[in-house]
């Protein structure tokens, strides 16, 4: 056998084979297809249900949008062109954008100051989403509230400015004191805030401006998403710092203090926002001193703030309960005291484990903003649902409307979902 | 001469209130203390001096007075001559009515999204990624009122059903989709239906027994019973010949359409309709997270390690992966649940009677006892959500990981 063998070496390859390009079923689209289509009998069909799904959807919907008509004085008018062909009736968005965005009774010629704040709210927020810029932009943050304030109410130019004289007082004592003692700083600063508010009162002239581009606006002039982003972009700020606050007083060792924030952020966790609302409709003006007249849009705040407050404060519990026990110990082991160590060591690195549920509970509350809707202020949803749709003009315009709402929602609340993806991974400073 | 840790007795300073650690916490707390009794002393006082003012006092006797007003849908007797508190009563049942509906349908459209986000189906993994991020982020009041309005505004009216040339007609002879709500079939149960019941439930609980008996006998002796035929067969066959046997005594009694409205068959209103939906398909999305979720965390190991074991893919999936998903995949469910039942408060937005829009909308207005009120609204909500707590930290106790 092996001498045959031997012999039978006929032919030996002495050039390679050149490669032949795979069979069409294995390469490019085809086998994309094959695997992420039709990888099994059962596969396919979802794939054929799937693709009938948007078949379904799109076919309803693009000739609709593709048919709609932007220019016409009512729904009737609209009706009449399309002349029962199926198609949108957009008119209604170039007709009443001005009511969607600002509210029914904002005054039209002073459009500009909400857009003009609205604008500069994303300078302002820069700083604060990016930690690249520079951080001297941050100086133009802290006076975006007050610059906003007067844009949008107007009024007189010296509310805001003693605001800002205030807050710079009590910042510059608290700089000064913090060192030597968190606790005097603190206070110290809240107590020289107060006192020149308290002084400016008696200073500042009091007389309404009811003329010209910066007259003042009242509060229950506002609406529409400006509405919805005020409330939203107030509410979460200033429920930063009390859901600091609260987290680090449920870790507290002092149980009476640890009592407090357990009842109250469990007392707001169960109960849903709209008794708060309730609350701040019906109930809240009771606890204010007789005859304050506190007004809606300012009690709608306190609540939508404590509600979000008490969830934000749920997240940064996480945060501290995440971070090692080494930081705390290595924070005393220097000497540093109680608040030193949150200051320096502890709330940064817990507060930065918590950005992506902050951003969480923020995105969520600025959906909940339109439950004001039911205490009858007429943000986004409440101007469709009432004024839109009851004017005789509109009457029946459901899908253009709510889509316009949905839209303005999802692009707002998507986009803050994107960017949170985009800081935890850059923040991701352990897995690398 | 004493050493440095001994603390000089006897030497209390008034100034080591604030200097000393072991005084500082209970000045702190003595301080927090005050400064919450003349909070709620300022506060209080407010109330009682605005209620003065305006000639009002707290009482709950107007819980016992006629309502006056009627309830659409209810689950127990109410008439408007019945009291408040009955209309509060009407309003829970329907509240823990939505909240049940909606959870059951939830938990089924999530799971079933999440899974299929995990599919390796690249369409339908982008569909249901789509359905996630379009419903999680706009807000539940939106989708309540556009399903509101489909229920409205879009579905014929009982009118469209009539005549040889009706414009709608019924799903299978037996579902009638109009505006003022959808009519199905309702059961009517006959002499002999109780065994029927009787059976099936007994059927049941022998499904629960064989698995039972056949993991029994896998542990102690190693054989390994047919578990899926069996169980179906259990489940299906002896009711179904209970059934036949008896003469089939459950039977249908179908919607008709009589004068202007349909009668006979059981009413789903359109408010129902629409805050279950709504509430289900909005928070399925947040699920379908949560199992997707739950599904990636147990480490790729986990299965290779199962399938070196020699275990076939469905016992992987139900052995060693499920068990360690839903560990994770639970508490957030749990929280949903809770969302669920707080959100079912925006049915006042569309006219469903839960306890928000009797005891918070229409009694609160009537009587204008707002305070009265508010409070037993959230005393009822704080209620069901503690008790939702509990069950989480009894389940988180339960499944927590038992080191040695």
């Amino acid at each position: 056998m092996s001498d045959q063998s031997t012999n039978s070496i006929a032919f030996v390859r002495t050039q390679e084979v050149p490669s032949m390009p795979p069979p069409y079923t294995a390469a490019g689209p085809i086998r994309w297809m094959r695997e992420n289509l039709f990888a099994t009998p059962l596969n396919g069909l979802l794939t054929l249900v799937a693709l009938y799904f948007i078949y379904a959807i799109l076919s309803g919907t693009l000739p609709w949008i593709a048919n709609g008509i932007w220019d016409s004085p009512s729904l009737a008018a609209c009706r009449d062109m399309l002349d029962g062909a199926s198609g949108a009736c957009f008119a209604v968005l170039t007709e009443r954008w001005h009511q969607l965005l600002f509210g029914f009774t904002y005054p039209s010629d002073i459009y500009w100051r909400p857009t003009l704040a609205f604008v500069l709210f994303f300078f302002a927020a820069a700083p604060v989403l990016f930690f690249d810029l520079p951080r001297k932009l941050l100086v133009f943050t802290g006076l975006f509230p007050f610059i906003a304030f007067y844009l949008i109410w107007g009024g007189s130019v010296f509310t805001p400015l003693l605001a800002l004289v205030g807050v710079l007082a009590g910042y510059f004592v608290y700089a000064r004191y913090v060192a030597s003692n968190f606790a005097v700083g603190f206070l110290g600063g809240i107590i020289s805030a107060a006192l020149v508010w308290w002084l400016g009162g008696f200073v500042i002239p009091e007389h309404e401006i009811t003329e010209g581009a910066m007259r003042s606006v009242p509060s229950r002039d506002l609406g529409g998403f400006m509405l919805n982003m005020m409330l939203g972009v107030t509410c979460v700020s200033l429920s930063l710092p009390i859901g600091i606050a609260l987290a680090l007083g449920r870790q507290s060792d002092m149980p009476f203090i640890k009592y407090i924030c357990v009842v109250f952020i469990e007392f707001v966790r169960g109960v849903p926002l709209i008794t708060l609302l309730f609350v701040a409709s019906v109930m809240l003006s009771y606890f204010f001193p007789p005859g304050s007249g506190v007004d809606l849009f300012i009690r709608v705040v306190i609540m939508i703030t404590l509600f979000a407050s008490a969830y934000i404060a749920e997240v940064i519990r996480g945060g501290l309960a995440a971070l090692p026990k080494g930081q705390y110990e290595a924070a005393d082991s220097l000497g540093l005291d109680y608040a030193q160590s949150m200051r320096l060591i502890i709330l940064p690195q817990a507060l930065k484990i918590s950005i992506p549920g902050i951003v969480n509970v923020s995105v969520g509350l600025f959906k909940d903003t339109t439950l004001v809707s039911v205490i009858s202020m007429f943000d986004l949803v409440g101007m469709i649902r009432g004024p839109i749709l009851a004017s005789t003009e509109w009457n029946g315009v459901y899908w253009e409307l709510f889509g316009f709402a949905a839209l303005l929602f999802f692009v707002t609340c998507y986009g803050i979902s994107q960017y949170s993806q985009w800081l935890e991974r850059r923040l991701a400073t352990d897995h690398r | 001469m004493t050493t440095l840790t001994d603390a000089p007795e006897g030497q209390f300073r008034l100034s080591m209130l604030l200097s000393d650690t072991r005084y500082r916490s209970l000045t702190l707390q003595a301080i927090a203390a005050i400064a919450l009794a003349l909070a709620i002393f300022y506060l209080g006082n407010n109330v009682a001096k605005n209620l003065a003012a305006l000639g009002l006092n707290i009482n709950f006797e107007f819980l016992g007075a006629p309502a006056g007003y009627d309830i659409n849908q209810r689950l127990i007797e109410y008439t408007s001559q019945s009291s408040n508190f009955r209309a509060a009563l009407v309003g829970i049942l329907n509240t823990l009515l939505v909240a049940f509906l909606a959870c059951t349908m939830a938990t089924i459209i999530g799971v079933l999204a999440g899974v299929l986000r995990l599919s390796n189906n690249w369409l339908v993994r982008k569909l249901m990624s789509f359905y996630v991020e379009i419903f999680r982020n706009i807000p539940v009041l939106i989708w309540i009122i556009i399903i509101f309005t489909i229920m409205t505004a879009v579905l014929p009216g009982p009118r469209a059903f009539r005549g040889d040339d009706a414009t709608s007609s019924m799903l299978f002879d037996a579902i009638a989709f109009t505006n003022r709500g959808i009519y199905i079939p309702a059961p009517v149960w006959g002499a002999g239906s109780l065994v029927v019941v009787l059976t099936f439930v007994l059927s049941v609980i022998g499904v629960f027994a064989y698995r039972r008996y056949a993991t029994k006998l896998l542990y102690d002796t190693g054989r390994l019973l047919p578990m899926m035929w069996p169980s179906i067969a259990i489940f299906f066959v002896p009711t179904l010949l209970v059934f036949f046997v008896m003469g089939m005594p459950i039977g249908l009694e179908y919607p008709e359409l009589k004068g202007f409205n349909f009668k006979g068959g059981i009413k789903i209103g359109g408010p129902l309709i629409a805050i279950w939906f709504a509430l289900s398909i909005y928070t399925a999305a947040f699920i379908a997270e949560n199992v997707r979720a739950g599904i990636q965390a147990v480490s790729k190991g986990q299965t290779e390690a199962a399938a070196a074991l020699g275990l076939r893919s469905g016992r992987i999936m139900s052995l060693v992966v499920l068990p360690q998903a839903l560990r994770v995949i639970i508490p957030p469910l749990i929280s949903n649940y809770l969302n669920i039942t707080k959100n079912s408060s925006l049915a006042i937005l569309v006219g469903y009677a839960d306890v928000t829009a009797t005891l918070g909308g229409i009694t609160l207005n009537q009587t204008g006892r707002a305070i009265e009120c508010v409070l037993l609204l959230m005393l009822f909500y704080l209620v069901i959500s503690l008790s939702i707590s509990a069950v989480i930290n009894v389940y988180n106790n339960a499944i927590k990981l038992k080191e040695r």
